[in-house]
């Protein structure tokens, strides 16, 4: 017969092991779900100290403004394609799908997708944040600071 | 004159719940009953003044007084009146003034329906509740105050409501939300309450629970609301994002329902008792956790508020004051309690206390997904997201063990339980469930093993076995019918509940395994199939309307040849907020919904579409609906209206419980 006190010593020491159990399938679950926010600079430049870019079929997102004249159709089907730009440097999405609402150039938007090649991503999802003056969280730290180039004039100024 | 007269009301509520923290406190430690039975009045005329602050601002949204800031910038004269009225908690100001008007209204509720609390218990959770009103009547009047003017400087027109909640579900989902939320205070001062008289009994539990269930059944509604919005307005017919907003809901209502039933085990059992004032404490916790995410920037969704970092400061505050004040006074009161009761490996309260386990990893799931991203960036090491497949995944796994455990559960008894007697109905249930689980997928089209057979096989068990349940317990009074009417009313709550959950779990896996959509690029005239429906769009033309003008696409839908029903989707584009919105066509059937949402226009007369076929959508939403509809069935039992004590009676028990406490101390 136990005692009380081993009883309790024992619930005790299953509830440790399952709530371990648990946080470690959970971190495991986490490492597998995480996609790291890249700007389109980062994208070309890399991130961080290290500058660590993006490996082709690494599952991302990207946040930037879709860049004044870059998105183009397909005549036939829902395919488009489009630019897009924080502070310097261009990335381009391809997507096939329902844009969102508030999908417009000159935007900021957020896309979750693979990324192809150094400077291509197929997109899955596409989204626009409600809000008429919406940029990236991420995309405004970026920007703070820098000189501001319209992003209709990206293309003239990387051409000079 | 309205905004100012709603400032007054506001803050002479604010002076009141200042009184209605100190003085029956005060008087709880002194013993002093004048001032106890001051808790009762000054609860009642701080939500007399709060609701005089509501009707004030409704006041002025409904006048178009546009010098009041918070109308001018959420409200236009071409908005439809109902909408005018909603646009009063569109805003985060507004909003926090409704929540000030619901906690001052459970602050009233409790005044006055809890004659049968001892005068002592009732001012100390007045003057809990008081305390809390002071933290949040504050913030609303010095952080966020709905009545600022902008006089002398302001505009002829308001800059319309946020055309997103321009919906019916929007008047009804933030008031049942934020009852939800905010009555788990009552939960929280009754736990409070109970740590600072050391009183801990079964009346305790049973004083404590219709205030909780009533809160929980609140904010199911209010989150299942809030999915069905989603749903209709979002335009993408998702039911569930995993959104930080919705998981800052989630949490409290997940800890709730654990407190739900660790209550139960409480009031019958009288023991748990330490676990059951921690789930109080923790479903408030998290109500204030999920106020903190949503109003102060630090998560970003698709819809929190507008940022303000001093605001964020201040619930941070008020957050840690609250966890930090309540887990103190816990772990200073709480280790001379002791639970007597005596239990075995197989009994009811060992199931309980695994549904708790279970209910509390899936809190903990979200609580990890939903802040880990703050600490990735936080921490320096990048901005991420986690993805909708961590939370499927993992509730996916949560919910096998803890469906299985909720079928058994009913059945067994309190303190210990044979095996041998459930063997045989247990054998019944197992067959059954199969047949049902099997049925079903048989006359589904295309038999798609794996969640669905899962969602169903779980979903049955769950059913056949409450439903099994009460069959059960009617033999034991001879007749069936004679058995139905001698079950109590949380019983039959309890199985209703049970029965929703099941429908839910079959809802989910049946949606996320059988829906299939399709985006397509149509031309009036053209015809696209989805799972067997013939979607023909017949014309597209444009449309106005009060503050909006659009477009509109018919569409005729037909399977096998036969016709089934009529769809008209529109996408509006609101003039003064300059803001495109989708509004989806929806054909609802218990069996499955036809859902087409328009996209944007394509070159060449063409347009995109989202064509959904989404079978047992429906019976996600009346999962819970039914959820709620069995919190509401336990609330009429009879033993919560018990009538105790007459008032002279509880004059003596309030001294000579002081006195206990004293020597106690």
């Amino acid at each position: 017969m136990q005692t009380r006190r081993q009883k309790r010593l024992f619930s005790v020491l299953f509830i440790i092991l399952l709530l371990g159990g648990a946080v470690a399938a959970m971190l495991y679950a986490l490492q597998q779900n995480i996609d790291l926010f890249y700007t389109p600079s980062q994208i070309v430049e890399g991130m961080g100290k290290d500058k660590v870019k993006p490996q082709p079929g690494q599952r991302l997102r990207i946040g930037g403004m879709v860049v004044e004249g870059s998105v183009k159709r397909d005549p036939d089907s829902l395919l488009v394609v489009f630019d897009l730009v924080d502070t310097g440097p261009v990335v381009t999405i391809e997507y096939e799908g329902l844009l969102p609402d508030l999908f417009r150039e000159g935007q900021g938007i957020v896309a979750q997708g693979i990324l192809i090649n150094a400077t291509r991503i197929k997109a899955t999802e596409v989204l626009a944040k409600h809000d008429e003056e919406y940029m990236p969280p991420e995309v405004a730290e970026a920007m703070k600071g820098i000189r501001h180039v319209p992003p209709s004039q990206i293309y003239k100024a990387e051409g000079s | 004159m309205g905004a100012e007269l709603g400032q007054l009301a506001l803050t002479f509520a604010f002076a009141l719940s200042v009184l209605l923290a100190v003085v029956p406190l005060y008087g709880s430690y002194t013993a002093d009953e004048r001032a106890l039975l001051l808790a009762k009045p000054l609860a009642l005329a701080m939500f007399g003044f709060s609701f005089f602050a509501m009707l004030a601002l409704v006041y002025a949204f409904v006048t178009h007084d546009f010098t009041v800031i918070n109308v001018a910038s959420n409200s236009s004269s071409k908005l439809p009146v109902y909408y005018v009225v909603t646009a009063s908690w569109g805003s985060h100001e507004g909003s926090m003034l409704l929540w000030v008007l619901m906690l001052t209204g459970w602050t009233a509720a409790v005044a006055l329906f809890s004659r049968e609390l001892p005068l002592l218990m009732q001012g100390r959770i007045l003057g809990i509740l008081g305390l809390i009103s002071v933290g949040f009547i504050a913030f609303s009047l010095f952080m966020s105050n709905p009545f600022a003017r902008s006089l002398p400087y302001y505009p002829v027109e308001g800059s319309d409501l946020n055309p997103l909640l321009q919906d019916f579900g929007m008047i009804f989902h933030p008031p049942l939300l934020y009852m939800g939320y905010v009555g788990f205070a009552v939960a929280f001062a009754f736990a409070l309450a109970a740590l600072m008289g050391g009183r801990f009994d079964s009346t305790w539990a049973r004083w404590a629970r219709p205030w909780t269930l009533a809160a929980w059944l609140f904010l199911t509604l209010g989150i299942m609301l809030g999915s069905w919005w989603a749903y209709k307005e979002l335009g993408w017919g998702g039911w569930w994002f995993w959104d930080p907003v919705e998981n800052a809901s989630f949490m409290p209502w997940l800890v709730g329902t654990a407190l739900i039933h660790s209550l139960a085990v409480t009031e019958k059992r009288g023991t748990f008792k330490s676990w059951t004032v921690l789930l109080a404490l923790g479903a408030f916790s998290l109500s204030l956790v999920g106020a903190f995410l949503v109003r102060s920037g630090v998560l970003v969704s698709v819809h929190s508020f507008a940022t303000d970092p001093g605001r964020g400061i201040y619930l941070l505050i008020f957050l840690l004051l609250v966890v930090g004040g309540s887990l103190l006074l816990y772990a200073l009161r709480m280790g001379a309690v002791r639970s007597q009761a005596r239990y075995q490996l197989f009994s009811r309260e060992v199931l309980l206390w695994g549904n708790n386990i279970f209910l509390l990893t899936a809190t903990l799931v979200v609580f990890l997904g939903t802040l880990f991203p703050l600490f990735h960036k936080e921490l320096g090491l990048g901005s991420i997201s986690i993805g909708e497949p961590f939370f499927n995944q993992m509730f996916y796994y949560l919910v096998i063990p803890f469906s299985l455990l909720l079928g058994l559960g009913p059945w067994v008894r309190w303190k210990q339980q044979k095996a041998a007697p459930l063997l045989r109905p247990f054998s019944m249930i197992a067959v059954a469930t199969l047949i049902v689980a099997v049925g079903t997928l048989a006359l589904m089209q295309s038999v798609q093993a794996n969640l669905a057979l899962m969602g169903l096989l779980l979903g049955a068990w769950v059913g056949v076995s409450a439903m099994g349940e009460i069959w059960q317990r009617t033999q034991q009074f001879g007749s069936l019918g004679q058995g139905l009417s001698k079950l109590s009313a949380s019983h039959y709550g309890m199985t209703v509940a049970h029965i929703g959950f099941a429908v839910l779990v079959i809802g989910v896996a049946m949606t996320k395994t059988y829906t299939e959509e399709r985006d397509v690029r149509m031309q009036p005239g053209d015809t696209a199939t989805v799972a067997g429906y013939q979607f023909q769009l017949t014309e597209v033309y444009n449309i106005s309307g009060p503050n909006y003008s659009g477009q509109a696409a018919e569409l005729d839908i037909s399977k096998n040849g036969r016709y089934v029903t009529h769809l008209h989707a529109e996408k509006r584009f609101y003039t003064i907020t300059r803001m495109v919105m989708t509004e989806a066509a929806v054909h609802a059937r218990l069996s499955r919904d036809l859902y087409v949402s328009l996209g944007e226009e394509l070159p060449g007369n063409a347009w995109a579409l989202r064509l959904h076929v989404k079978p047992f959508v429906r019976w996600i939403w009346l999962g819970g609906v039914l959820m709620a509809v069995g919190g509401f069935i336990s609330l009429a039992d009879r033993r919560y209206r018990q009538k105790r004590a007459t008032v002279s009676d509880k004059a003596a028990e309030t001294v000579k419980a002081t006195a206990e406490e004293q020597v106690n101390a």
